[in-house]
């Protein structure tokens, strides 16, 4: 391991109790990654992958809330079926960069940047990321990314959707349409160091026993995630410079008026960002496995399974872009093919979800908060994917392609989906970041909320896209406004929903009750060996490991030893 | 004006009803699916919630039959969505011989309409009931999308290529056309009526106020306006091929190439000729860009589609 050594390094780590956590109640540890030093140059020059984590966390939510302003505003428009609150050039601005903010500065890092940089390290036994220092730069580059796409906004906005088509992005829209791509594209090289990072680290830092399938499954999909930010970001961040060329220079690529071709555009946009789509889910199904088996207190069923599908959606998901395209003038030859591929695609996300279904059974379970999420999760994903059979079946496509069911479909997929595993996982690792506990009935209160608010504003969609509402409409016909209505009043709930969280977790940051390491008596290394929250370098000792992951004690006594089985996988 | 809630919208269309079959099909295989999940969720987490502090789970590796199982079905299940789905795609995708012709041409934030006979329109498109339409689209700025929900289907209007939709509506009445292709400031605003009429009416309607001349008829003043005739008069001394039975032809490249003479290649040879140089002829043909518009295009395209087939006793054999 060539990674040199944090200027932390002078704060000696202090013992950390290892073994078996015991409900002692009293914070085992003075020294921790929070407190080993203060001031802002501490943060702004960390190298600690858990401090990192943190300073994600803090520009990750500030765009969540960013971009979740835009979209009260346009639930509020769409409340009646005039333009009436603001006009067609401001809404369309809002729709987009509720677009841009959500996908490329908050769904694409959240759950990999906050929650990966700081658990990859601790659950494979490492003290910290293979390359410490390019952590950190990629947070500088996402933030820098986000600020400009951010500047993009409040100097006038851009208007051309966040999936950027030309040949309105690139010679017909006035707005900034450059300093937004930029802003994606500077962003974008986060992203592949972020996957490089994670890459080595899995493969070269593992602590001794840490078979491959030993690994958590958070590891796995954040294995699989890491190979398509490092095979798919290239290929955005080239369509952007040849869309800025076009924009620029008048170079054709895109433009027929230039010689070019619209529909590249599409192939090119969509080889990037139909795999990104699972740069946000995968990580998501990995906090899923989590907390299924820290909460049924049971293995996942069918590990190896659950692993593999990981990988097999990172691989197919590579091959299915062309579902974006079905009426663009792709020929319906490519179309068949695409259609074929996208309903294989669907298949590993399936076995996921019957899997973790299969955990439940016989388990201990348990319904905090993470639980929850993780339980709201598992209905919204099925719908969320169900509804993906629609748009992958070539003619249903395209009666509701670019119309409200599609953006019902990914809504439940991104929010019901990424977003309720991203907060299930923030409440579940809550207490190892911060070593504080937050308020539990508030917690639970707010996560129904949530599911609740959540479903009424998105499902409505559904109906409404199959009736004919096309997406990205300032305006509409009146046979769509109850449906409308509806979706707009669960906004607000789901509004309110997500404020919640927001202001119980920064209480909890000074007056939550203090745990010690292992408050749910969870199996894994973040929770056995390291402390809450963990010291600088994560374990006092290197940590030996010598079971499976989730080896919880057994109900039926005679098999109740699982420790020393963990070779049988190999 | 409240109008009664529906949950599907109306089916004007054969495809259209075909459609909601797959839809019924996929909805039931959701439900149940959704329900399935949903109810083994909640009996789990009642039936084996932890009631006192040291409840174990009972630790169960997985099951090889099972996953097979639930890898086999979904995929059942998606595979015959997509061949049924794959079947009506491509009756979308085929139109009948015969079938009536009207140009579309999208702009921001409009639809123009140009029938076969002269008439034209704005946001509005009036068919005969029961017969087969064609619409041959394109746009003169960005990407449009013409979208009938009643018909159930959509197809992308492009800068720079035609493309096509056809339908048979099987029901009078009057449905909306909305674009469903994000194209700028007034997206929401770029949609209008689709007006399916008994035949009688159509005729009726055909034959009445703000019908012009026909589009091959506009083309024909287009063509010698633009002193197209003096190149290609059809004699054998002309300066560029003849044009007669050119449309759907076979033409034969100065590279050795060979290309069907469709609609594109019409299009490309009025605005770009130099890209593609007909075997034997020299790159003298000017460009048109910028001098006619995609409507007059259209038109040039359909005045050459009437030129007939080469007079036997021409010498010209290149095709
Ligand atoms: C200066 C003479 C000239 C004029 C004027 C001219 N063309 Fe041409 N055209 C040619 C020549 C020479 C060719 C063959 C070489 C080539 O393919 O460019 C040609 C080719 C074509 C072709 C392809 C024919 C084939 O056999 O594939 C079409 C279609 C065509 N012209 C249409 C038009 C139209 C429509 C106009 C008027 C708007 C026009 N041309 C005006 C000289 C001319
Ligand atoms: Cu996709
Ligand atoms: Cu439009």
């Amino acid at each position: 391991m060539s990674s040199s050594s944090p200027p932390l390094a002078g704060v000696p780590p202090r013992a950390v109790p290892a073994g078996p956590p015991g409900p002692t109640g009293k914070p085992a540890i003075k020294d921790n990654y929070l407190n080993a030093d203060y001031g802002w140059k501490s943060w702004l020059f960390t190298v600690d992958h858990k401090r990192i984590a943190i300073l994600y966390l803090l520009s990750v939510t500030f765009f969540f809330f960013v971009g979740g302003a835009f979209a009260v505003l346009m639930r509020l428009e769409l409340a009646t079926p005039e333009g009436d609150l603001v006009q067609a050039e401001t809404y369309n601005k809002l729709f987009t960069m509720h677009g841009v903010m959500m996908v490329f500065f908050f769904l694409l890092p959240s759950v990999p940047a906050v929650l990966g940089n700081f658990l990859v390290p601790l659950m494979i036994g490492a003290k910290d990321l293979a390359f410490p220092r390019l952590n950190l730069l990629s947070w500088y580059i996402y933030t820098i990314g986000g600020l400009f796409s951010l500047f993009a906004v409040v100097s006038g906005g851009v208007d051309t959707g966040w999936t950027f088509y030309a040949p309105y992005s690139s010679t017909y829209s006035n707005t900034h349409v450059i300093a937004t791509a930029l802003g994606v594209f500077i962003s974008g090289f986060s992203s592949i160091l972020t996957g490089l990072n994670f890459l080595v680290t899995i493969h070269k830092m593992r602590a001794p026993g840490m078979t491959w399938f030993r690994l958590p499954l958070f590891i796995w999909a954040h294995y699989a995630t890491s190979i398509i930010m490092l095979l798919g970001t290239p290929v955005i961040a080239i369509t952007i410079v040849l869309l800025a060329l076009e924009r620029l220079f008048q170079i054709g690529f895109f433009d027929a008026k230039l010689g070019g071709d619209p529909v590249l555009f599409q192939h090119l946009f969509w080889f990037y960002s139909h795999p990104a789509v699972y740069i946000m889910i995968l990580p998501a199904m990995g906090v899923i496995s989590e907390i299924i088996a820290a909460f049924s207190k049971k293995r996942i069923f069918g590990y190896s399974f659950v692993a593999f599908s990981s990988l097999a959606i990172a691989i197919l998901g590579f091959l299915v872009w062309g579902h974006h395209m079905f009426v663009s003038g792709q020929s319906v030859y490519a179309g068949l093919i695409f259609s074929f591929l996208s309903m294989v695609v669907a298949v590993p996300s399936a076995v996921k979800t019957f899997n973790w279904t299969a955990t439940l059974f016989k388990g201990s379970i348990q319904l905090d908060t993470p639980m929850l999420y993780a339980l709201g999760f598992l209905g919204l994903f099925t719908i969320g994917g169900l509804t993906g059979l629609y748009l992958a079946t070539l003619a249903v496509d395209v009666h509701v392609h670019d119309t409200y069911f599609v953006v019902a479909h990914f809504h439940y997929v991104m929010v019901g989906g990424v977003v309720m595993a991203y907060l299930g996982g923030l409440h579940y690792w809550w207490p190892k970041m911060f070593g504080r506990m937050y308020p539990e009935f508030l917690a639970r209160i707010a996560a129904v909320v949530v599911f609740v608010g959540f479903n009424l504003t998105f499902f409505p969609q559904f109906l409404v896209g199959y009736q004919g509402m096309p997406r990205r409409y300032h305006e509409y016909v009146e046979e769509f406004q109850v449906l409308n209505v509806l979706s707009s009043a669960g906004a607000s709930i789901l509004g309110l929903g997500y404020l919640l969280p927001m202001i119980y977790l920064t209480w909890s940051l000074y007056y939550g009750r203090k745990v010690g390491p292992n408050p749910w008596g969870a199996k894994g290394l973040e929770w056995e060996q390291a402390g809450s929250p963990p010291t600088t370098f994560n374990f006092e000792r290197t940590p030996l490991v010598t079971e499976e992951a989730y080896a919880y004690p057994d109900a039926r006594p005679q098999i109740t030893a699982r420790a020393g089985h963990g070779g049988r996988h190999e | 004006m409240t109008q009664e809630f529906k949950l599907l919208p109306q089916a004007a269309s054969e495809v259209a009803s075909s459609v909601d079959h797959i839809t019924l099909y996929l909805t039931v295989v959701s439900v149940f699916f959704t329900a399935l999940i949903s109810l083994l969720v909640i009996v789990f987490a009642t039936r084996y919630r932890r009631r006192h502090a040291d409840q174990r789970a009972e630790q169960i590796e997985g099951s090889l039959p099972l996953e097979i199982f639930w890898t086999v079905i979904p995929l059942a299940i998606a595979l015959f969505s997509f061949a049924w789905g794959a079947r009506v795609f491509f009756r979308m995708n085929s139109t009948p011989e015969g079938s009536l012709p009207i140009s579309v041409t999208g702009k921001q934030w409009m639809w123009k309409v140009q029938h076969p006979e002269g008439r034209r329109e704005i946001n509005d498109l009036h068919v005969p009931v029961g017969v087969p339409v064609e619409l041959t689209m394109i746009s003169e700025d960005v990407i449009h999308s013409f979208y009938v929900p009643a018909l159930r289907t959509k197809r992308d209007v492009l800068p720079g290529r035609y493309s096509k939709l056809a339908f048979v509506a099987n029901k009078v009445g009057v449905y909306d056309i909305f674009c469903a292709e994000y194209c700028g400031t007034k997206h929401s605003k770029m949609i209008g009526k689709l007006h399916v009429l008994e035949d009688s009416q159509y005729q009726a309607w055909l034959s009445g106020a703000g019908s012009g001349p026909a589009p091959r008829e506009d083309g024909a003043q287009l063509f010698a306006a633009l002193r197209c005739d003096t190149c290609h008069s059809g004699q054998d001394n002309s300066r560029g091929p003849s044009l007669a039975g050119l449309f759907g032809a076979d033409v034969p490249l100065a590279d050795g190439q060979v290309v069907k003479a469709d609609l594109d290649y019409l299009r490309e040879s009025i605005l770009k000729p130099a890209v593609k140089i007909v075997a034997g002829y020299q790159p003298l043909m000017p460009t048109y860009a910028g001098q006619v518009n995609e409507e007059q295009i259209g038109q040039l395209i359909a005045y050459m589609r009437t030129l007939g087939a080469p007079d036997p006793a021409s010498t010209e054999t290149t095709r």
